[in-house]
């Protein structure tokens, strides 16, 4: 597991953010138990209560249950769910920046659109 | 668990003021930072609250209680300093026996630990090196069963490798018995994640008490062309100033203007607990 922190967010939020993006790529399938909060507090050497506050969040976003006695799991629908947030925010995380960016450039619309074409005729997607 | 509470300490030594009017309280089972620079009066604070030198005013409280002079409030309060004050021939184990008599001792646990160091319980703490001295110390003092634990320059030579292993054996035990302990360290990165609340000394006054994360939520790094950023921080107190050229970098700690738009060019940036602190504590400027 591979974990970063910066100073770009709080870092309850930073946690619960990598640990969603590996329930999203998989790592962590549905149904599979993550780490606890003592595991990650002494594997990452961060404050319990802070780890506890991350795991609480994907807990209300329905991306985590608990389970009495045995610990955090994936729950069911995670990974949709996520994907359903991230299209939400996808114009707002992605699209925006890149016009912003463009314009910087110069680059026009109908050029920005050929480009993005060309990224879907070449790219792995 | 009871609340540890300090109320209007202040200590002169002669003419020099050390402390100056000190309140603040702890709550049971969190992990506190003491910071101050060198001089700011932590250690004096950490021997008066744990009743080894006197207050000329103030209180210190565990609950209701006044601390001083108090067998049973004592007991529950735990002081890991530099100072020695051990008989040169006294082994770890005997250490643990005495404190085990006032506190109660762990010493299955403490084992566990001082392996982990190279250590084990037949070690004269006057023999060993300056590192292994302070790993002796701490297996020590996270081995005693006090509510309120603090730890006075916890990574006195001790070199990287045993201080990752000290952070954590400090979260594995928290965690397996949640108490209190209070960190009084310079090498403010390497434990910045693991504090829940900060209390930052200054010149004989606290100048900051809260969570972590709410003072780092307000402390910024303003870098731009000097006079946007003179525009966009007007008012605001800048901590600390510097300049390349024409970019002009400055520190504040304190909530931004919601209404004030960042200029094109202006670039924010948080800190972290240590550029916090530096600009904060920073006499003079640059």
């Amino acid at each position: 597991m591979q974990f970063e922190f910066d100073q770009s967010a709080p870092l309850y939020q930073q946690l619960a953010d990598q640990l969603a993006e590996m329930i999203f790529t998989g790592l962590f399938a549905e149904g599979e138990q993550v780490p606890s909060t003592t595991q990650l507090s002494q594997e990452l050497q961060i404050n319990p209560a802070t780890v506890l506050k991350g795991m609480n969040q994907l807990v209300d976003e329905q991306l985590l249950e608990k389970k009495r006695g045995r610990g955090m799991f994936v729950r069911a629908g995670a990974q949709e769910r996520l994907t359903t947030k991230r299209r939400e925010d996808f114009y707002h995380d992605y699209v925006v920046s890149l016009v912003a960016e463009a314009k910087k450039l110069g680059i026009e619309e109908a050029h920005l659109l050929d480009l993005i074409k060309r990224g879907y005729d070449h790219g792995q997607v | 668990m009871d609340k540890f509470k300090v109320r209007g300490i202040s200590k002169r030594y002669g003419k020099k003021r050390v402390l100056d009017n000190l309140s603040f309280e702890l709550e049971p089972a969190k992990i506190y930072g003491l910071l101050g620079r060198n001089g700011a009066g932590k250690t004096t604070l950490l021997n008066i609250i744990t009743d080894r030198i006197f207050a000329n005013s103030g209180q210190v409280l565990l609950g209701d209680a006044t601390v001083a002079g108090n067998r049973a409030a004592l007991a529950q309060i735990y002081l890991m300093s530099e100072a020695d004050l051990v008989a040169k021939h006294t082994k770890f184990s005997e250490l643990a026996t005495v404190l085990d008599a006032t506190y109660g001792f762990d010493f299955t646990e403490a084992r566990r630990m001082l392996a982990g160091f190279d250590l084990d319980d037949q070690a004269v703490l006057a023999k060993l090196s300056t590192g292994l001295k302070t790993a002796a110390k701490l297996v020590l003092a996270l081995n005693v069963r006090a509510n309120y634990v603090f730890l006075d320059e916890p990574t006195l030579g001790l070199d990287a490798n045993h201080r990752e292993l000290f952070y954590q054996e400090l979260m594995k035990t928290y965690e397996a018995r949640p108490r209190t302990f209070v960190i009084s360290t310079h090498l403010i990165n390497e434990v910045q994640q693991l504090l829940e609340g900060v209390i930052i000394l200054d010149d004989s006054k606290i100048i900051k008490d809260q969570p972590v994360a709410d003072l780092l939520a307000n402390a910024y790094e303003i870098s731009g062309p000097a006079a946007k950023v003179d525009e966009y921080t007007a008012g605001l107190t800048v901590l600390t100033s510097r300049q390349l050229g024409k970019i002009k970098t400055v520190t504040v700690v304190e909530p931004l203007p919601d209404q004030r738009v960042i200029p094109d060019q202006v670039k924010l940036a948080h800190l972290d607990l240590q550029h916090t602190f530096t600009a904060l504590t920073n006499k003079g400027g640059n």
